[in-house]
């Protein structure tokens, strides 16, 4: 007798949709990294002095690191030792644009499979794109419509020339190069990344978007975003991410700083879609990043928000550093491991000032082999009075092959401070697939909508199109993490 | 519509049903009646196709046609319907957004265009207003902290939403109080149709006083031990099973309790 399937089993296998690669001429400095390769860098960016001299003394100390082997070494992943002498740490394409009519159509095409709206589409979403390419930014659109606000967004490169005085005042003030290997390294030879600044009691008119693309072979891309937001000033910023399929691996080790004045807000959202290996574990994004978000001012607040469904190797935390009185920080991610896919990510919220307030809401989703780690600090210092957090982190399990870990810190100095944690973990239980069966919908459907409904609460915090996209994506990625 | 014939079932390998027979007719009401455990609710569910339930033995006909053999998604589309004894929570999915999901995907399957939320809603109004369920509640998550009698009413608001040819109601009338079992029972009633066969798990004969079902059937052990009209309920009530046990087991049929 025919029995009935439960339906987990006819997943099929989950594809890659962003796999392809982008023929266009690169500019490369070779292989490996030395001091002469840094200046390089810094040359053909045409950088002021004081970039230099800081590249130098970031890779003085990440080379001091590296001969000590001071890689971190104490997340839970697992990986096969990096050749730092193998990677391509410059690449960008020959022709550099002017504007938008001058960018490579081949590149313009990319961005289009990708679903990047770099045209008129962009204009009705409302969505200023600078798009980093390898490494160099290739185009930034909505630059008038900003500028007309006082908004300045532009690539990085870009802001040290016209801006120099903002970047050297904030750069490395939220991360400085001496806070991990892979923020050194960064810092040493970064190529490109955004800038953002919004000015004193500036709404910014849209949301701000950088679309990051990993295409030439054994290149590391090595971005750096910087944001402030000035007293009063408010800004949304969205982060996409896919990268080619290879054999190989790569390495993403990007920075992220914010910072926060009197009364401001910054809301990050991240959706994270790198490659992220076949199914025998083969080739993906190494992704070692390092985010963080400094409320340096009273009652400002930073909101990171994340949907991670993509690399191979994902160690991130983004962190918020609650310096004013007052301020809020806050932390959504949904990290989903399918396949051999390993995640090390969480959060550290650090309270400095009075009645600091502190949200931190993290779903882990493991199918198949993945192995899905939260690790959290939330540390109350001795002058924090009345400061406040609350930490919920659930995590879902959609085979029995998978593991989820939560691996909660907490550090508390002042007594006056209140802190709550909650921690779950559970399955999808037949009889939920059962019952959304037997109402017409299909298994896939099913286990498809019951992690959408597991993630809610971080994709409420998400702009609409961006969760939109997040559901599905998530939805593409579990296909083939069931069985 | 229905046919059932020398259905063995059998779960975690105890076998549960020994050898059902059982025929209904379009538009006909079948009540199963039947002490607690007798198999009354694995009869629904394999008929639903859960995948927990296995049949040892026996084939079901569903319209003409082998119904085992399809998967509960498959069955559902068909238009057979469970009201579910006890429905399953499913956090962070809205009432509306899976009713849509199950809606459409029916709808699909039977080659009509599926409705956008707007012409959804005009489909949703009136059956909320007749079971007088708040439209609140279409932005909760699936039955949870719904109070039971919210369950059971949100079963058949699926029911009315889903127009299924054969509806299997399990117990849709526990657990309500004297008012929603009114509404439940009446809006159940409504939805009596000629081309719609309905089955109704129950206890009491308290529901059978606002629908009038054309046969009553007693489970025991696994077995129907005894089929009669809408009086059959009554005696039921009146008289336990007691005295069905005795009659089953002087007839020589072997009854278990
Ligand atoms: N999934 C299961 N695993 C193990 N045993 C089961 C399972 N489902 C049903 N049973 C057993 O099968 C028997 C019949 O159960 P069933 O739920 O069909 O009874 P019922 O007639 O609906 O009872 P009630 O009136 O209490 O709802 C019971 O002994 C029950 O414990
Ligand atoms: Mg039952």
């Amino acid at each position: 007798m025919a029995s009935p399937t439960t339906g987990l089993e006819v997943f099929t296998d989950r594809e890659y949709k962003y796999g392809f690669v982008t023929d266009i001429e690169t500019d490369e400095v070779p292989a490996g990294l030395d001091e002469d390769v840094i200046r390089v860098i810094s040359a053909k960016k045409n950088e002021p002095q004081f970039m230099l001299d800081w590249r130098l003394r970031a890779y003085r100390y990440w080379q001091k690191l590296e001969k000590a082997e001071a890689e971190p070494k104490w997340a839970n992943v697992h990986y096969p030792a990096i050749d730092y002498d193998g990677i391509v740490y410059y690449s960008a394409p020959k022709k550099r644009p002017t504007s938008l009519e001058d960018v490579d159509p081949e590149l313009l095409r990319t961005f289009e499979k990708l679903g990047v709206p770099l045209e008129e589409r962009m204009l009705l979403a409302g969505v200023a794109v600078d798009a980093v390419f390898d490494s160099v930014s290739v185009a930034t659109t909505f630059k008038a419509k900003l500028s007309e606000a006082g908004v300045i967004f532009c690539s990085f490169s870009d802001a040290v020339q016209n801006h120099p005085e903002l970047i050297q005042k904030y750069l490395g003030s939220v991360v400085p190069y001496t806070d991990n290997f892979f923020a050194a390294l960064n810092a040493a030879v970064f190529s490109d990344g955004s800038f953002c600044y919004v000015p004193k009691g500036v709404r910014c008119p849209m949301e701000l978007s950088t679309y990051f693309r990993i295409n030439a072979m054994n290149t590391g891309q090595f971005e750096r975003t910087l944001i402030v937001a000035d007293e009063g000033s408010y800004v949304s910023y969205l982060e996409g991410c896919t990268a080619p399929m290879r054999d190989t691996n790569q390495l993403h080790a990007a920075v992220v700083e914010l910072v926060a004045l009197d009364h401001a807000q910054i809301k990050y959202s991240t959706v994270q879609n790198w490659y992220a290996g076949d199914k025998e574990g083969r080739g993906g994004i190494f992704n070692f990043v390092t985010k963080r978000g400094k409320c340096q001012g009273d009652s400002s607040k930073i909101s990171w928000t994340q949907v991670e469904t993509g690399s191979a190797i994902t160690w991130k935390y983004p962190s918020v550093i609650l310096q004013g009185d007052n301020s809020v920080g806050e932390f959504y991610s949904v990290a989903l491991t399918t396949n051999h896919q390993q995640a090390d990510t969480g959060t550290k919220m650090t309270h400095i000032g009075k009645n600091t307030k502190s949200t931190i809401v993290s779903k882990g989703i493991s199918g198949v082999f993945g192995q899905n780690t939260y690790r959290g600090l939330v540390r109350i210092q001795k002058g924090a009075t009345g400061a406040r957090n609350y930490s919920q982190c659930d995590s879902l399990l959609l085979g029995d092959r998978c593991g989820a870990h939560t691996l909660p810190y907490v550090e508390v100095m002042n007594d006056s401070s209140q802190v709550e944690h909650e921690a779950s973990t559970s399955r999808i239980s037949d009889d939920q697939l059962f019952y959304c069966r037997q109402r017409g919908i299909s298994a896939e459907d099913a286990v498809s909508m019951i992690v959408n409904g597991f993630c809610k609460e971080v994709f409420r915090e998400l702009p609409m199109e961006f969760a939109v996209e997040a559901a599905k994506l998530l939805g593409v990625s579990l296909e083939g993490s069931v069985g | 519509m229905l046919e059932i014939k020398g259905l063995h079932v059998s779960v975690a390998g105890k076998e549960i049903l020994r050898g059902i027979d059982l025929q209904i007719g379009q538009g006909e009401v079948h009540a199963v009646m039947g002490p607690n455990g007798s198999g009354k609710s694995t009869l629904a569910q394999v008929l639903a196709g859960h995948p927990a339930y296995e049949v040892t033995a026996g084939q079901v006909l569903y319209q003409g046609r082998d119904l085992l053999g399809l998967p509960a998604e498959e069955r559902a589309r068909e238009g057979i319907f469970l009201a579910f004894q006890y429905p399953v929570e499913i956090p962070g999915v809205s009432v509306a957004y899976f009713l849509k999901a199950g809606l459409n995907a029916t709808r699909k399957h039977r080659g009509l265009e599926e409705l956008d939320a707007m012409e959804f809603l005009d489909v949703l109004r009136a059956k909320l207003k007749f079971l007088e369920i708040d439209q609140a509640m279409l932005q909760r998550s699936l039955n949870e902290g719904f109070s039971g009698g919210e369950k059971k009413r949100h079963e058949v608001l699926q029911m009315a939403v889903l127009e299924p040819s054969l509806a299997i109601l399990d117990e849709t009338d526990s657990g309500l109080d004297i008012d929603s079992l009114r509404v439940v029972a009446t809006a159940v009633d409504h939805l009596r149709a000629p081309d719609r066969s309905t089955i109704i798990v129950t206890h009491y004969q308290r529901i059978l006083n606002y629908i009038t079902p054309d046969f009553v059937h007693v489970l025991m052990g696994g077995q129907i031990v005894r089929s009669g009209g809408s009086e059959l309920a009554h005696e039921l009530e009146a008289r336990g099973y007691d005295w069905v046990r005795g009659e089953a087991a002087a007839a020589g049929s072997e009854v278990k309790p």
